[in-house]
C-alpha cells in the first residue's frame, strides 16, 4: 500500500496522490454504507478513541459510526465529561489513554496544534478531526468528494467558500485540498474576517464583494457564522451580514445554473444560507455527511495499518 | 581579596573611549590600573591573549522572578545564569509576587543579592502600585533605595492620564519610565505576530500596530513632559522609526532591543514550538531587518534580553495556552557577537550595546571600565566554538529557542566587584 502516513494531521503534509488514495477508498467503503448490514471485518480488534474537547454533531457521529462499521471497538469521550474539568493537562489526558493501548486517537480540539502537539507526545496514529482555526482534513476530504461525485472532476473547478474565513479551519483544509487538486478557491467573506495571507496557502483569490466572488462559479460553500464568537466587535449584526454575505434564491443565480450548494454545518438558517437554497434542489449537504462516514473509514482504515480492506 | 591582573586583551570601554591591547590590574575591588607591560606581585594572572576585555556587561531587563514565584528562578540561580553569560550587572523587573512596589520588596531583593547573588542586581520598581494600573508606586522612597527606573513590564499602563503624571512625578526624581508598549484592545487574544504565518497555523494573531500604536503615545507623552522614556523590547520597523524620529526632534528617548527579535522571525514557531512564543511575540522579517538597522544607525540604545524563565509545566502545553517568554542571560552575548561576524556593527559598538548603552538608558552606575572605578569586568573568548544544550543552562528555566544552536563567543571570566563570580 503506498499511503505512509502514520497520522492524519492536516491536508498541508499530504501529496494529490495522498488526496487520491484517500477518496477511492472512500469510494468503496460508500457501498458498505448502503448495505442490509452494515458491516465490515477490516478492523476488527481494533480500539480507536474519540476525544472530542470542542461540541461535535456531525464529525463525532461519523468518527464512531466509521469506526464501527469497520468492526472497530470505538469509545468515545468528551472534554466536559474527562477530567479535563479537574484541570488535567492535555498531555497526561493522552498519556492516560495511550497507556489502555488504543491503535488510533480521534481528536478534536479548540487549540489549533493539538493533534501536532500528541502526535510528539503518544506512540499510536493521531487523527485530527478539527485543530482550532488550522485544520479539518476529514471535512475537506469529504467536501473534494462530493464535489467529484457531482462535477466529475476537481481540476479545473472554480470553487467559491464564503464566510467568516479568519476562523475556519475547513478553508484552510479545503484551499490545500482544493489546490492541490487543481481546482481554483474564491474566497470571500467581511473585511474583518479576511486573515493575512491567506492567498499564500494554495490557488486562491480573496475577493471583497460577494457578487463577484460567486459569478460563474461551479461550486458555493457557504461557512456558518459564528455568534459566539463575534460579539458586535467583528460584525455590526448578523442582519448586515446575511445581506451582504448570506447566500438566498436571488444571489444563488450569479453562479452556474449547475452550481453545487454545500455548508459543513451545523447551518445558521437565515443567516449565511436562506432555508429556500439550503434545502433546494442545488443543494448536497446531506451528501456530504453521507460522504463523510465512507471518508473517515478510509481514513482510519488507511492510518491503521491493516494489509487489506475485506469489504466483500 | 586577590589581585587579578588581565593581560594582554584587546581591552574595549566604549564609555571610556578605549580600545586598545593592554593590560588590566585589579585589587581591593577597583581596577587600579589599565596599561601597557603592567607587573604586580602575587596577582593571579589571566591571560587575554586574543580575548576581548570589557566592562562587565549589563542586562537591563530581566525577570529573577524572585520574591513569590521560585520555581521558575530565584535570585541565586539568576544571577549564577548572568555571570554565565558574562553579566556583572542585571536590572530586575518588579512583576514578582508580591509586586515590587515598596520598601519591603526591594529590600528584601537587596538583602538576598548580598547573601546569594553572583552579581550586581538593580531593582526596577513598578510604574502603578500592585501593577493594577490604578494608581502610582512611591517612587521618592523607592529611589533612596537605590531604583533609578520604574516599569509596569509585562503589562502596559492602559490609562494615558497616569502615564502622563508618572512621567511627570519620575522627572524631578530623574527616575527612568521603562514602558511595556502595547494596546492590549488591538491585541486582543493573539498568541503571536499576525501575519501569513499565524494565518497559515491558525493561531490568532498580535498585529505590530498593537505595539506601534502604543508606542507613539508613550513617545508623545514623554515628548510633552520631557520624561526619559526608554521603551523596552522593541521589535517593529514602526517603533524602530517612531523612536528614531523622535530622536531626531530631541525627545528624551531610548531603547532596547532583545538577541531574539534581532535574531528570529515568527517563522520560528512553525511547528507550534512554545519556545518560540513570547510578549512581544517574533515578528516578520521586516520587522527584524528595521530592528538590525535601528541598532546599526544608534536607533537602538541597548541589548537587552528580557530574560523571562519559566518551568516546563508552563511551557509543554499547547501553544495558545503556553506562558509568554524565553531564558536569554547566557546565549545573549554570542548573539550579539553575531552582529559583528553578519558586518552589521563593528566590535566596539556591540560591547557598548551590552555596557555603557543600557548602563547609560536605564540610569544605573554600570558599564565603566577605568582606573579608580568598579573592578566589574568580563573576558571574553569572541572564537570560542560552544553548542547551546538547553538542558545544562544555569538558570532553573530551560524554554529558550536555540537548543541544538553553534553559538560562536563566550564569557572566559565575568569578575564583580574584583572577585571571580565566573569562569568558563
Amino acid at each position: 500500500m503506498s499511503f505512509k502516513h502514520k497520522h492524519i494531521l492536516g491536508i498541508e503534509q499530504m501529496s494529490k496522490e495522498d488526496i487520491e488514495i484517500i477518496l477511492d477508498t472512500a469510494d468503496a467503503f460508500k457501498e458498505i454504507n448502503a448495505r442490509d448490514i452494515k458491516k465490515v471485518p477490516t478492523l476488527r480488534g481494533k480500539t480507536i478513541i474519540n476525544a472530542f474537547f470542542e461540541a461535535s454533531t456531525r464529525t463525532r457521529l461519523s468518527f464512531e459510526i466509521a469506526g464501527k462499521r469497520l468492526s472497530a471497538d470505538t469509545v468515545n469521550i468528551s472534554g466536559s465529561t474527562s477530567s479535563v474539568v479537574k484541570g488535567e493537562t492535555l498531555e497526561d489526558t493522552a498519556k492516560n489513554i495511550e497507556a489502555m493501548a488504543p491503535d488510533i486517537i480521534v481528536i478534536r480540539h479548540g487549540h489549533s496544534g493539538s493533534p501536532h502537539y500528541l502526535a510528539e507526545r503518544v506512540g499510536c496514529s493521531v487523527v485530527n478531526a478539527g485543530d482550532g482555526a488550522h485544520e479539518h482534513p476529514s471535512q475537506a476530504l469529504l467536501d473534494v468528494m462530493t464535489m467529484r461525485e457531482h462535477k466529475d472532476r476537481i481540476e479545473g473547478l472554480e470553487v467559491a467558500i464564503i464566510g467568516d474565513i479568519t476562523h475556519s479551519r475547513v478553508v484552510r483544509s479545503n484551499i490545500y485540498c482544493l489546490s492541490k487538486m487543481g481546482a481554483k478557491v474564491r474566497l470571500c467573506g467581511p473585511g474583518t474576517m479576511l486573515p493575512p495571507g491567506i492567498e499564500k496557502l494554495g490557488n486562491v483569490k480573496v475577493y471583497t464583494d460577494m457578487r463577484d466572488a460567486i459569478k460563474d462559479v461551479d461550486v458555493i460553500m457557504m461557512l456558518r457564522i459564528q455568534m459566539e464568537r463575534q460579539s458586535n466587535i467583528m460584525l455590526p449584526s448578523l442582519r448586515e451580514y446575511a445581506r451582504f454575505y448570506g447566500l438566498n434564491p436571488t444571489n444563488v443565480k450569479l453562479a452556474k445554473s449547475d452550481a453545487i450548494v454545500m455548508h459543513p454545518g451545523p447551518m445558521n438558517r437565515g443567516v449565511e444560507i436562506s432555508s429556500v437554497v439550503a434545502d433546494g434542489v442545488q443543494n448536497v449537504i446531506l451528501d456530504q455527511v453521507e460522504n463523510g462516514v465512507a471518508v473517515r473509514m478510509a481514513l482510519l482504515y488507511l492510518v491503521s495499518g491493516v494489509e487489506s480492506m475485506q469489504t466483500s | 581579596m586577590a589581585k587579578i591582573l588581565i593581560k594582554g586583551g584587546r581591552v574595549i570601554s566604549p564609555a571610556q573611549k578605549l580600545d586598545d591591547i593592554c593590560d588590566v590590574l585589579i585589587e581591593k575591588g577597583k581596577v587600579t590600573a589599565i596599561g601597557r607591560d603592567l607587573e604586580a606581585q602575587g596577582a593571579e594572572v589571566v591571560d587575554a591573549d586574543g580575548k576581548i576585555v570589557t566592562p562587565g556587561l549589563v542586562d537591563i531587563h530581566v525577570h529573577l522572578r524572585d520574591p513569590g514565584l521560585e520555581y521558575k528562578e530565584d535570585i541565586a540561580s539568576g544571577t549564577l545564569s548572568a555571570v554565565t553569560g558574562g553579566f556583572s550587572s542585571i536590572a530586575c523587573m518588579p512583576n514578582t509576587e508580591p509586586v515590587n512596589d515598596n520598601q519591603s520588596v526591594t529590600n528584601y531583593i537587596l538583602n538576598k543579592v548580598k547573601e546569594e547573588g553572583h552579581c550586581r542586581v538593580f531593582p526596577i520598581a513598578s510604574i502603578t502600585k500592585g501593577l493594577q494600573g490604578e494608581s502610582m508606586t512611591e517612587m521618592g522612597e523607592l529611589k533612596g533605595l537605590g531604583v533609578h527606573g520604574v516599569s509596569d513590564d509585562g503589562k502596559p499602563v492602559s490609562n494615558a492620564q497616569l502615564m502622563r503624571r508618572a512621567m511627570e512625578y519620575a522627572k524631578p526624581f530623574g527616575i527612568t519610565i521603562v514602558t511595556h508598549a502595547e494596546d492590549l484592545e488591538l491585541v486582543g487574544s493573539g498568541v503571536m505576530n499576525e501575519g501569513p504565518v499565524s494565518t497559515e497555523l491558525g493561531l490568532k494573531g498580535i498585529p505590530w500596530v498593537a505595539e506601534d500604536a502604543a508606542t507613539a503615545r508613550e513617545i508623545m507623552l514623554a515628548e510633552f513632559t520631557g520624561a526619559h522614556l526608554h521603551v523596552a523590547h522593541v521589535s517593529t520597523k514602526g517603533s524602530i522609526d517612531l523612536v528614531r524620529q523622535a530622536k531626531k526632534r530631541g525627545v528624551n528617548v531610548t531603547c532596547e532591543a532583545t538577541p531574539h527579535h534581532f535574531t528570529l522571525t515568527d517563522e520560528a514557531v512553525r511547528g507550534y514550538d512554545t519556545n518560540a512564543k513570547m510578549n512581544p511575540p517574533l515578528r516578520s522579517a521586516e520587522d527584524r531587518e528595521a530592528v538590525r538597522q535601528g541598532i546599526a544607525d544608534g536607533t537602538v540604545d541597548a541589548i537587552a534580553t528580557d530574560h523571562a524563565p519559566h518551568h516546563i509545566d508552563e511551557k509543554n502545553v499547547e501553544f495558545s495556552i503556553a506562558m509568554n517568554g524565553i531564558v536569554g542571560l547566557e546565549t545573549a552575548l554570542p548573539l550579539s557577537l553575531q552582529l559583528v561576524e553578519d558586518g552589521l556593527i563593528n566590535l566596539p559598538k556591540a560591547v557598548a550595546l551590552l555596557t555603557c548603552g543600557p548602563a547609560a538608558a536605564l540610569g544605573i552606575p554600570a558599564g565603566q571600565l577605568e582606573e579608580g572605578g568598579v573592578a566589574d569586568v568580563t573576558v571574553i573568548d569572541p572564537e570560542l566554538e560552544w553548542t547551546v544544550d538547553a538542558q545544562q543552562l544555569v538558570s532553573k528555566s530551560k524554554n529558550t529557542p536555540f537548543d541544538g544552536w553553534k553559538m560562536k563567543g563566550a564569557a572566559l571570566f565575568t569578575i564583580v566587584g574584583g572577585k571571580i563570580a565566573y569562569q568558563r
